[in-house]
């Protein structure tokens, strides 16, 4: 445990000592302050309208967070990939991965170390929009829970798309290329489920197997799913396990 | 300490390594010699562990590095042939980080001084807060070393350490290499020649993949010299000196060296096990010519290397193809 905390230490480190976590976290909060604006904006013009009497009940909750958790979900897939694309990449690049394989660590501590790191940055990253909604808590009362809930569901989405990014990271020594497939394979993912409406029932049960986007919905709804955080966790360690294996196999091929 | 059977490494169809056989004893330190691409760099990495061989055995410290890599690697310090170095770290920073991942069941107070230990034995101390990716080229190599003996591993695989250094920090180099061995078994490799003899106990010529010689350098030596050869520098005032220095007894043959107006340099082999010094002088100085130099000429390790790796390749050219 303490060889993967040593790694997931000087992972986070390394995003620190360049500009990297600086421009993630920051162009990252800017672009969530723009979401969080409009949602707002949206929902107090919503509130105007519909405060008239004889109008209906308003939630904050479905009409401004909710879409601002979707858009934000959409956010991490563009974003993630420049988070993990040099996790392996470049200690292939610079060799420094020769240092880590041959020192008395397992594999399995390295891709533990390397994802606890990422992880890290992005829970940072979600850290800061907190300022956001603190400011939700000061002028209204919105309910706790669902906010709770939602950002559970961020990490776990996001904890799924980074295991895909440390095993494309992986693949190559190049990190734009381990960023470019990250995005593509992410991307992919997220259309995936757009078609589940028109496929035929076997490929209906493929594609929603696949849709790792499609189960971050109950999150944002404020519903916790057993089955949705047995799917995150699977994957995320599968997608870590499949890196592992390919660390693995790239010492037999040299 | 460590022994190596049968070492074969394939990548498809290039063997990068050939049934390799060699022990080191505990102590020791073995030079590794070959040119490039001929297997230094991949026995090296079968040896840490970095990769594995496609068939055969290696014991390192006791520990057989594929049956038990953890324990090999705690028992090895390795700097491979481009320093793995952090260049967003500083060195302190780096060596810290490296002491965390390879050793265990100290405090943290006992790690910070076996860094600063070893940035003082490989003199980086100096550099201690700058980072590793503005340093320069003869530093990044005393750093890694510093990472390689960080652990005070028993076994210490050291793949060309003083490439890139300048003259002095060579010298500097050598002698910790030397200090360390005793208390390390060291294996280096490297393509300069003279570094062999100075540091090392024995040497591994290895060419193609296969070793093609193991001696100590005194004996590759020696080994290769079929007869006594001398080298004499007469001044014969015009006269043919060679005529008459291989009328001499225990002369085999003389092969004119060099020649500069009246003064002439010849190769002159004698019988083996035959001293002939000071006939020749005698001969030289009864003629009245002025001898000029007198010395035994030995084949240097650039000769013996060369000779031995076209040896090989020669018998290869020779073997009929099936």
């Amino acid at each position: 445990m303490s060889n993967v905390l040593a790694i997931a230490e000087k992972e986070l480190k390394s995003y620190f000592a360049s500009p990297i976590a600086y421009i993630v976290i920051g162009l990252f909060a800017l672009v969530f302050g723009y979401f969080f604006w409009v949602s707002l904006a949206y929902f107090i013009q919503a509130s105007l309208q519909m405060g008239m009497p004889g109008q209906g009940q308003i939630n904050i909750h479905t009409m401004a967070i909710r879409p601002l958790f979707q858009n934000v979900s959409v956010v991490a897939l563009f974003w993630l990939p420049l988070i993990t694309m040099r996790t392996y990449s470049e200690e292939k690049r610079s060799g420094t991965i020769e240092l880590l394989l041959t020192s008395p660590l397992t594999d399995t501590q390295i891709v533990l170390g390397k994802f606890l790191g990422a992880l890290a940055l992005y829970a940072l990253m979600l850290a800061v929009t907190w300022i956001h909604i603190a400011i939700l808590f000061v002028y209204g009362n919105p309910e706790w829970k669902p906010i709770a809930t939602g950002y559970l569901g961020l990490l776990l989405m996001g904890a799924s798309f980074m295991s895909i990014g440390l095993l494309i990271s992986s693949l190559t020594k190049n990190q734009i290329v381990a960023g470019m497939s990250t995005f593509a394979v992410l991307l992919l993912l997220w259309t995936l489920g757009w078609m589940t409406d028109s496929a035929g029932p076997m490929m209906q049960k493929v594609l929603s197997a696949l849709s790792i986007t499609d189960r971050f919905d109950d999150f944002s709804k404020g519903v916790i799913s057993v089955s949705h955080l047995v799917y995150y966790l699977s994957f995320i360690t599968f997608g870590l396990f499949l890196t592992a294996k390919s660390v693995d196999s790239e010492r037999w091929r040299g | 300490m460590i022994e190596v059977q049968h070492l074969t490494k394939r990548y498809g169809r290039v063997t990068a390594v050939d049934d390799l056989n060699f022990r080191v004893e505990r102590g020791e330190i073995l030079g590794f010699l070959g040119p490039n691409g001929a297997g230094k760099t991949t026995t090296m990495r079968i040896l840490t562990g970095y990769m594995p061989a496609t068939e055969g055995k290696a014991v390192v410290a006791g520990f057989d590095v594929f049956e038990q890599p953890l324990e090999a690697k705690r028992r090895t310090g390795y700097l491979p042939e481009t320093p793995p170095l952090y260049p967003e770290m500083t060195v302190r920073e780096y060596l810290q980080f490296v002491a965390r991942i390879k050793i265990k069941g100290i405090s943290s107070s006992e790690r910070r001084g076996r860094v600063e230990d070893s940035m003082r034995r490989t003199r980086v101390d100096d550099m201690a807060s700058r980072h590793c990716g503005k340093l320069s080229k003869g530093y990044r190599q005393r750093v890694g070393l510093a990472q390689a003996i960080l652990h005070n591993p028993e076994v210490l695989i050291l793949d060309e350490p003083t490439a890139g250094l300048d003259p002095k920090q060579i010298i500097e180099t050598r002698q910790l290499i030397k200090e360390l061995a005793g208390t390390h078994t060291i294996i280096l490799s490297t393509h300069i020649l003279p570094e062999v003899a100075q540091t090392c106990d024995r040497v591994v010529i290895i060419n193609k993949g296969r070793v093609v010689a193991i001696d100590t350098p005194s004996n590759l030596t020696a080994r290769l010299q079929g007869s006594e050869t001398m080298y004499v520098q007469v001044d014969a005032a015009g006269q043919d000196a060679g005529a008459l220095l291989s009328t001499l007894p225990g002369v085999v043959s003389v092969v004119p060296a060099d020649l500069q107006g009246t003064i002439g340099g010849f190769d002159i082999s004698s019988e083996k096990g035959r001293d002939i010094r000071r006939e020749l002088a005698r001969a030289i100085i009864a003629q009245n010519w002025g001898l000029l130099e007198l010395r035994p000429s030995r084949m240097s390790l650039e000769e013996i290397f060369l000779s031995l790796t076209t040896e090989e390749q020669v018998s290869e050219k020779e073997m009929p193809h099936e």
